[in-house]
């Protein structure tokens, strides 16, 4: 039985409606609850929450909240991308539309705080009213003076507000160089398995016993908890996959009590699943009409199956010039694309810094003339340096296959980075019979 | 134009309206304004009918190659939509996490072809699932990232809408309301707008209304189609919020993302981290290659006896190439048909010739003595004149209602050449295009470039075909023997009647050779078919023809010059010999040397040639004194020549900032009064 939510000042009956909707996370309502105290009274000026994705953050703050009827404000930073919406946001959840419309074009946040202010002397507050912010590392990207101005709120507008910002990173990582009001910090820690077990089984499928359902959330924990403890994601998989799960019971070919050959059934399915619907390979319609179909053995191919891409000739050469611009020292350059470069031998050039293979410290970057000299000379017939030429790689880079270093001054030798991978660009130089091992500095 | 102004200053003149508006029609340039008697307003004719032809024709091309594609997209969309309807209770329902159902668009890396397939998607979703889809770029995007996307999005949604329903008669009002939702540019206002839409939509439901002929439920909520045209090229952060606030609004607007992606659906992944395209439901889209859509444009357009307007060998190459080693694109190189068109419906007098049969033949009745004598001059026409009797000869030189009948003759000739060669072209292509290595070529185009440049039947390749031909099994020949048997049926010449005929026989003879004898009599099979098929008359190259000149453009090197510009070659060539382009008597000199009344920034271009790495500014003004003085004609032993004036030392700094801005020098930290040199490379 779950620990009964306890303050004073809330009816009992919702606190214990709470209580069964906070599984697993009663510690930190009640803490919470206990910060908040009774309704009319002051509270704390700004928490900080923050845990992992998918730890009920979000949900315990706003189901105390909704549940209890307290006055909020409630919106994600991703979506209030600029402080005016924001404030919009705020003021038209607390006072209203009117309150928003008395906001100027671009408000600043002196601006808010005195509409607040005009807005509070004609409603003051006798309840605690919440802001809360998901996503609340957003705020870092935004005003300077935005975070800690929210931080100590109730300072500024003389009014019984709480802050409650949300977020996946830890508070020292929004610390502001010149200080800041420090708000109270509130950690929501990762469910363990025990907890997820628990919360899973409680939405039960209705024609099946919650037992049979507990033991499939068992077997699927076994597969993926290795892997995933997003809760929701977990839902979402473990709704994909239990009509497969249940097969067996349908066809009347196992008992619930089977536990084992259920198991022996759905475990590889659930494996197979891991490397497909669950990193995004196959979506999960398709994974679905995959299981209805029962054509196993034509496994869809994913995502990342479809690694080919087809560029023009010159295209690929300029990619495979990039390449080896990006991962052979400049010094090289002489010994791989003279005619006489006399003999060098791998020892001589060598630097200490340089004995590390170039593909384990990823790309370097490269100005165009380099690579224009390595393609003329990698490009097996004579080339015009033709106006298709540079608008090829300024493609290549709108692709992402090459990334544009730097300020954006195309006339002042611009740099470029190769961005594909080996792999890639081995098939790359396959199809055009260049052999590019032979050119590059790591494999001499 | 003068002011009354006394003071010095700067005036702008605002260009007269009227006088700017004045265009020179099209047409004008085909007619000469001395000789009206050239046809250029029957050949502009003739050449935009043509045109217009070969547009209509590319366009139903594209869209018969598109169609599988998008009507497997719009299955998928309108199968979301219904499962956008029927959200059921159901417990599988609730558990799963709602995800934006999404259609990676696999198109390829050639983007400029991407518009049209994007126009014929939107105009299908419009016709017939929704009236809500936006397609956005990613250029339209930049600056201020997020907000613009969604700008974008709820301007091109709620803005069309608002001038399309209740502005429709004051277009100019439609700015005004635009401005005034700008201030909510939230999806709240969206989903808000949506509602309105939709309640609206179901009043107009129970009326008899234009909606009506769109299915029920398709209609109560019209799926938000949101196109991103180039995935690849957005910004990241940009779309990873994007979706993620999508995603939260699921529930109440039946959003559904379409991606235009150009490279490979693994991009999805780089650009998206995992929590974010678990928010996705993406199913993938695949579109046919762009080199198989251009050999379907090839097939229809050139290797036809339908279009009158032929290439050479020479110009199809150098199409194909910007094709294959340039864009992949296939509207450039449709547009690099309608520049040969053009030019050579321009340039070429006699190509008034060049159209539909009898059109044809009317023309050549009407020929003025001038165009007779053009003929006459025309290469193919002198070496048939030459193979001719003495007195025809005399006759076809003298007489103008002679050659007259003889141009009709050889045009009828011509056409049957046409008619015949792309028979026997196929014929044969079908034939090799299967043999191991491909002696001949894979692509029939490529066979058919050669076939433009020589006798096919002297070289080594097409005698190495014939030679695997040999080995190939009795079925395998009867069978692609068969094939040809096909593509001859439609061919309605006499000459392809009695070639199909013998072709036919001798299908039948091989049929019945015992298997154990074939290899005896293999070489009498691979003879036998030469004598069928008589390449050696029917894949003559057209120069041969006479009068191939009216039909066949020739000039590579004007298609190659304008397609395949060489910016850079022009600067130099501007900077290095300003007579090529300025025409001036003056300035021309010598390979390699410079004139010195040249412009400043020639002289300048042509020191700094001279020069390091590093230029040292003060060197090269001294420099460029002295050969500025040599070109005001001082005396070389007077104290003045040769010496710095501020004139001098001004233009010296244009000419140099000029460089600049030409990307040959920029100023460098190592040394201050140096500048560094950008190109590599001296006189």
């Amino acid at each position: 039985m779950p620990a009964v939510l306890q303050c004073p000042g809330y009816p009992e009956a919702k606190l214990r409606c709470l209580a069964e909707s906070l599984q697993c996370r009663e510690v930190q309502a009640s803490t919470l609850l206990a910060l908040m105290g009774e309704p009319q009274q002051y509270s704390y000026p700004s928490v900080f929450i923050y845990g992992h994705r998918a730890t009920g953050k979000s949900h315990v703050v706003l189901a105390l909240l909704t549940e209890l009827e307290l006055p909020h404000a409630a919106m994600s930073c991703v979506e209030c991308f600029s402080r005016g919406l924001l404030f919009e946001q705020v003021l038209m959840a607390l006072f209203g539309p009117e309150a928003a419309a008395l906001l100027p074009r671009c408000a600043s946040f002196s601006d808010f705080v005195r509409v607040y202010r005009q807005m509070c002397a004609q409603e003051p507050a006798d309840q605690t009213r919440y802001i809360v912010l998901e996503r609340a590392e957003l705020l870092r990207n935004m005003e300077a003076n935005l975070l800690p101005g929210l931080l100590r709120l109730q300072e500024l507008v003389d009014d019984n507000v709480t802050v409650i910002l949300l977020s996946e990173i830890v508070w020292d990582k929004f610390r502001p160089s010149t200080g800041c009001f420090e708000p109270l910090l509130l950690h929501f820690p990762d469910y363990t398995k025990a907890e997820l077990q628990q919360i899973l089984s409680r939405h039960s499928h209705p024609s099946y016993t919650p037992e049979l359902y507990s033991s499939y959330i068992n077997i699927l924990l076994g597969v993926f908890y290795s892997v995933c403890r997003d809760l929701r994601e977990l839902r979402h998989l473990a709704a994909l996959n239990f009509t497969k799960f249940c097969e067996p019971l349908e066809k009347g070919e196992a008992q619930e009590s089977d536990t084992h050959k259920l198991w022996r059934r759905v475990e590889p399915h659930l494996k197979r699943a891991m490397q497909t619907v669950y990193l995004r390979e196959v979506s999960s319609v398709q994974w679905e009409q995959q299981q209805m179909d029962e054509k196993e053995a034509t496994a869809l191919r994913g995502l990342s199956a479809h690694a080919h891409v087809e560029l023009p000739y010159y295209s690929k050469f300029l990619l495979i010039a990039a390449y080896l611009a990006s991962y052979n020292p400049a010094r090289t350059d002489r010994r791989f694309f003279l005619k006489h470069h006399g003999k060098i031998k791998k020892t001589n050039f060598l630097k200490k810094h340089e004995k590390t293979s170039n593909h384990l410290l990823g790309p370097k970057p490269f100005p165009l003339d380099r690579l224009l000299a390595i393609f003329y000379s990698v490009v097996d017939s004579r080339v015009a340096p033709t106006a298709s030429i540079f608008s090829q790689i300024s493609s290549l880079v709108t692709l992402q296959l090459l990334t544009h270093i730097g300020h954006d001054d195309q006339l002042d030798t611009p740099k470029y980075k190769c961005a594909v991978s080996l792999d890639f660009i081995f098939a790359i130089s396959r199809t055009v019979n260049f052999d590019i091992v032979r050119y590059l500095y790591d494999f001499l | 134009m003068t002011t009354s102004s006394v003071s010095k200053g700067c005036f702008v003149f605002k260009p007269d309206l009227k006088k700017r508006k004045r265009t020179v029609d099209i047409e004008e340039y085909f007619v000469d304004a001395d000789d009206d008697c050239s046809y250029g307003r029957e050949r502009f004719s003739i050449c935009r009918s043509l045109w217009e032809k070969i547009k209509t024709d590319t366009e139903i091309l594209q869209d018969e190659l598109n169609k599988k594609i998008l009507d497997s997209l719009l299955e998928f969309i309108k199968k979301c939509t219904s499962s956008f309807q029927c959200r059921s209770d159901e417990w599988s329902c609730l558990m799963r996490a709602s995800e934006i159902p999404t259609a990676a668009l696999v198109l390829g890396v050639n983007v400029p072809d991407h518009d049209m397939t994007f126009q014929s998607l939107s105009d299908l979703l419009q016709e017939s699932v929704t009236p809500f889809a936006v397609s956005v770029q990613a250029k339209e995007c930049s600056g201020m990232p997020k907000s613009n996307l969604m700008q974008k999005l709820l301007e091109r949604l709620m803005g069309v809408r608002v001038t399309e329903e209740e502005y429709e008669e004051d277009p100019s009002l439609s700015g005004v309301p635009l401005q005034q939702k700008r201030v909510s540019c939230s999806i709240g206002a969206l989903c808000q707008w949506y509602k309105a839409v939709t309640n609206k939509h179901k009043h107009a439901m129970k009326s008899p209304g234009k909606y009506c002929s769109l299915e029920n439920d398709v209609l109560q909520c019209p799926p938000i189609v949101v196109i991103f045209k180039d995935f690849e090229a957005f910004n990241p952060h940009v779309l990873q919020d994007f979706i993620f606030i999508c995603s939260r609004y699921i529930q109440e607007l039946p959003l559904l993302l379409v991606f235009g992606i150009a490279t490979s659906p693994c991009t999805i992944q780089h650009m998206l981290p995992h929590s974010v395209s678990s928010l996705l439901c993406i199913e993938l889209f695949q579109s046919l290659s762009c080199t198989q859509h251009l050999a379907t444009v090839i097939d229809k357009l050139i290797l036809t006896a339908e279009f009158p307007f032929k290439l050479s060998g020479k110009v199809l190459q150098v199409l194909v190439n910007i094709f294959l080693y340039h864009d992949f694109s296939v509207r450039n190189f449709v547009k690099g048909l309608q520049l040969a068109l053009l030019e050579h419906f321009h340039s070429q007098p006699l190509s008034v010739l060049c159209c539909k049969k009898k059109h044809a033949l009317l023309n050549a009745q009407k020929l003025s003595h001038q165009h007779l004598e053009m003929l006459r001059q025309l290469p193919s026409f002198m070496r048939y004149v030459e193979a001719q009797e003495p007195q025809e000869q005399v006759q076809l030189l003298t007489s103008d209602k002679y050659v007259k009948e003889v141009c009709q003759k050889l045009l009828k000739d011509i056409r049957k050449y046409h008619k015949n060669y792309y028979c026997i072209l196929r014929c044969l292509s079908s034939l090799t295009s299967s043999l191991p290595k491909y002696p001949l070529g894979k692509h029939i185009r490529e066979l058919h470039m050669s076939c433009l440049e020589r006798n096919i039947w002297e070289t080594n390749e097409y005698e190495s075909a014939i030679q695997l031909l040999r080995l190939l099994a009795k079925d395998e020949l009867v069978a692609t023997l068969k094939k040809c048997a096909d593509i001859l049926k439609p061919c309605k010449t006499k000459k392809m009647n009695s070639v199909l005929q013998q072709l036919e026989d001798y299908i039948v003879k091989l049929e019945h050779l015992d298997s154990k004898f074939i290899w005896l009599r293999k070489t009498d099979c691979v003879t036998g078919i030469k004598n069928v098929f008589v390449f050696r008359s029917h894949l003559s190259p057209p120069e041969l023809q006479p009068l191939h000149e009216v039909c066949y453009y020739s000039s590579s090197g004007f298609l190659r010059q304008h397609l395949n510009a060489t910016p850079r070659t022009s600067i130099q060539t501007a900077l290095s010999q300003p007579f090529y382009y300025l025409q001036n008597e003056n300035l021309k000199t010598d390979a390699g040397t410079v004139s010195s009344s040249a412009p400043d920034i020639c002289i300048v271009y042509k020191l700094h040639l001279e020069c390091g790495r590093l230029i040292n500014l003060y060197d090269w003004l001294e420099a460029y004194a002295t050969v500025v003085s040599g070109a005001e004609g001082k005396d070389p032993d007077s104290e003045e020549y040769g010496k710095v004036d501020e004139l001098k030392h001004a233009r010296f700094i244009k000419a140099v900032s000029e460089l600049e801005f030409l990307g040959f020098v920029k100023s460098t930290k190592q040394k201050t009064d140096h500048v560094a040199r950008l190109t590599w490379g001296g006189c």
